[in-house]
């Protein structure tokens, strides 16, 4: 963890990760969780029951047609199916596989380069990529960003594949032109991977190492020259991202016929040391940290993501999933403890925001659940969520918690008032 | 299945970079030392007795409001101690015990905790306090007749009164050097400039203190002290005279700083600091008090919430055009 330095005056700087390590393949697991989202009108995997046989790339859903799927990373038969609530409360079942320990793998895959393709089989793939916004008639998309950047501290993920996987990544980036119609396609990546990311064939752009420098957000404002307006989505702005570890994923697809089922991730130790792991996809998160020599002890912290911006979670029974980059352990000495404690109004958070949210006067609106105001007044929808403000508060008040709570609360509201309509 | 162990669930971010209220409050102190130190040295005894009996009567009414109202305990965090501390350096030598409970009952009943405790005071809580004080008991700040007593070797009458009664000339017996120095009548902890110069570039270093108020109220001062002395020399003192005497010092790096009453934003923080100094030495120089430190501060903390209100674009906002 950085500490604050001694010379307060000078604002804390994180430098991303930026030296990946060589990537170690996790023995094939001996089941595998799979988490099915309830699709629109909350149905269940009804297709499924337990001791059905799956194969390799298999598609897994509640119909032939439903949006929401999962693609079986082993081959051998359905143990057990299970409701399950994600930390955001949604409703998902929980499919665990029983592996036989061989690759049988699937022929469902139809290699045609269309956008029904995308949506029928890669919105599963590594990194989540969704496909949803090119099939939206309300919106134009005219660039993608395959982005070489990871999500927080620590990980080293996408920055892995890029180095490793160039090759793949140009097929990707080419399928992704047939599939989307979307010509132009740039690639962030740090400084020091230009190099192997001029091979992919698509406009490679450079990120500073800072964080939060790689967030979509900041790479709008940076790099593509067009800051997102707190009330558009990315895909509203017509911009897509997808992870350089997605769009690998999906050329190696079509090079190879097989759906991807493998995930990268890096696991990072209590004494902060990374390394980076191949799994299947739904391995237990308790064989990925087996693999790599890390022990749980009571009272730590088991983080899916990173430090900054990750999800805390309860059991190592919980599996990897696609959009899982990272895997964090944190000695419960070494974790930040929030308090209670009011604002005193000291400004740091102010001056570190890389938005330039008041945030001061965001947190006290949000303390009083004027989650209305907060947005109107105090920018509460500009935020980046890079976690920054918590980070340096003095007081060690909870602000990133309660700016996604706000977030949370008046999607719930609007969710409501577009149902009255 | 793998053995379960208890997991700690907690949100994001899990990384914090350490500081702590407390921390910060402990290194107000001990930047305050050097100027404490040496109004103890040259007042002895008397003066130890009133900072230690002002901290502990802050400390003692915000325990007292912690139990009458079933708060948590709030007195570790350091912050009534800092108020005591800076109250105690604002007060003469000989100030009378009953002043010292009253003036710390004021800052932190009246100027802290009715408001909601830490972070909520509108109002800077010691200066609240001196101001009350100042206004009520007269006779205890006029610093000439409660250091009556005192010999210390240098000419012990308070400056800004001479500059009040007798103008510019009546100064010309001090030399900037031993005013710099310390060498000269006034409160406990804020006569030795040099001493509280150091502590606050500590604090500004440490990024305890926000450099832009402290600077800008330094600016205001002076620039205002110069443009009267250019004006009328006869009438008006030099802007150095000004730095070094009264309360400018202190309140340059310990008081108006001060977090809750102060903005955050970078041009609130300039506006605010150089409006305090211009305030300052109005009030010094044709207003009626001697030194106009603790009311030009109160002014400016009241229009803090209005200040603050000028601040950046935030990136992606959407401006609504009427």
């Amino acid at each position: 963890m950085i500490k604050r330095s001694f010379l307060g005056l000078v604002k804390p700087r994180f430098e991303y990760n930026l030296a990946p390590d060589p990537v170690q393949d996790v023995p094939l697991p001996k089941t595998v969780t799979l988490l099915l989202k309830a699709g629109q009108n909350g149905g269940g995997a009804t297709a499924l029951k337990v001791g059905d046989p799956v194969k390799t790339g298999q598609k897994l859903a509640s119909s032939p047609d439903s949006a929401e799927y999962v693609i079986s990373s082993v081959t051998g038969s359905v143990s057990a199916m299970a409701p399950y609530v994600d930390a955001y409360g949604r409703q998902c079942t929980a499919i665990t596989i029983q592996a036989s320990g061989q690759d049988d793998w699937d022929d469902g895959f139809d290699k045609a380069p269309t956008l029904d393709t995308a949506l029928k089989f890669f919105e599963y793939a590594p990194g989540n990529p969704s496909f949803k916004a090119f099939a939206d008639p309300e919106k134009t998309i005219r660039t993608i960003v395959v982005n070489g950047m990871e999500q927080d501290l620590l990980l080293t993920v996408n920055q892995c594949v890029v180095q490793n996987e160039a090759a793949d990544i140009k097929s990707g980036v080419e399928a992704l032109k047939k599939m989307t119609g979307v010509d132009r396609i740039l690639m962030t990546v740090p400084e020091n991977l230009v190099q192997p990311a001029t091979t992919t064939g698509a406009e490679v752009k450079t990120v500073r190492g800072t964080y939060p420098e790689g967030l979509p957000h900041m790479i709008m404002k940076d790099v593509v020259g067009q800051v997102v307006s707190a009330d558009d989505t990315l895909a509203d702005a017509g911009v897509v991202f997808v992870s350089a570890e997605a769009v690998a994923a999906i050329g190696a697809a079509f090079n190879a016929g097989q759906l991807p089922v493998t995930k990268v991730l890096t696991v990072a130790g209590k004494d902060g040391s990374t390394r980076n792991v191949r799994t299947r996809i739904g391995t237990p998160l308790g064989d990925v940290l087996q693999a790599c020599n890390v022990t749980l002890t009571e009272r730590d912290r088991l983080i899916l993501g990173g430090p900054m911006r990750g999800i805390a979670t309860y059991s190592e029974d919980l599996p990897v999933e696609p959009g899982t980059d990272g895997v964090v352990v944190q000695d419960d000495v070494d974790s930040a403890q929030a308090t209670d404690y009011p604002c005193i109004n000291c400004g740091e958070c102010v001056r570190i925001c890389p938005v330039r949210i008041p945030v001061n006067m965001l947190v006290r609106l949000l303390e009083a659940r004027l989650y209305e105001d907060a947005a109107a007044i105090y920018d509460l929808h500009c935020c980046v969520e890079c976690g920054l403000c918590s980070y340096v508060c003095i007081s060690r008040i909870p602000i990133f918690q309660y700016i996604k709570l706000g977030k949370y609360e008046l999607s719930l509201i609007e969710t409501a008032e577009a149902a009255n309509e | 299945m793998s053995s379960q162990q208890k997991l700690v669930v907690a949100h994001a971010p899990y990384w914090h970079d350490g500081s702590k209220i407390s921390t910060k409050n402990y290194h107000v102190i001990i930047a305050a030392l050097p100027a404490v130190l040496m109004g103890i040295s040259q007042y002895g005894t008397p003066a130890l007795g009133v900072i230690a009996f002002a901290m502990a009567c802050a400390v003692i009414w915000e325990l007292v409001w912690n139990l009458v109202l079933g708060k948590s305990m709030s007195i570790g965090d350091g912050s009534a101690v800092v108020t005591g501390l800076l109250l105690g350096m604002l007060m003469p030598a000989t100030a009378p015990w009953w002043v010292i409970v009253l003036g710390t009952f004021i800052a932190i009943i009246v100027g802290k905790q009715i408001f909601g405790g830490i972070g909520f005071n509108p109002l800077n809580p010691p200066l609240l306090a001196l101001a009350m004080l100042v206004i009520s008991f007269k006779g205890v700040f006029d610093f000439d007749e409660a250091l009556r007593h005192y010999d210390l070797g240098f000419i012990m009458t308070y400056p800004l009164a001479d500059l009040k009664a007798f103008g510019p000339a009546a100064i010309e017996k001090f030399s900037l050097g031993d005013l710099f120095m310390g060498r000269q009548a006034g409160a406990i902890g804020s006569t030795f400039g040099l001493g509280l110069i150091v502590g606050g570039l500590y604090l500004i270093l440490r990024g305890y203190v926000r450099w832009e108020i402290s600077l800008s109220f330094l600016a205001g001062v002076f620039i205002t002290a110069l443009l009267f002395n250019l004006s009328d020399s006869a009438k008006y003192a030099g802007p150095l005279f000004h730095l070094f005497t009264g309360y400018t010092l202190i309140a340059a790096f310990f008081l108006v700083p001060e977090d809750s009453s102060s903005p955050a934003n970078f041009i609130p923080m300039l506006i605010f600091g150089v409006l305090a100094g211009v305030m300052t030495v109005l009030i010094r120089n044709i207003g009626a008090y001697v030194d106009g430190v603790p009311f030009s501060i109160l002014l400016m903390n009241l229009a803090n919430p209005l200040l603050d209100k000028i601040r950046p674009k935030a990136i992606g906002k959407v401006v609504e055009n009427a």
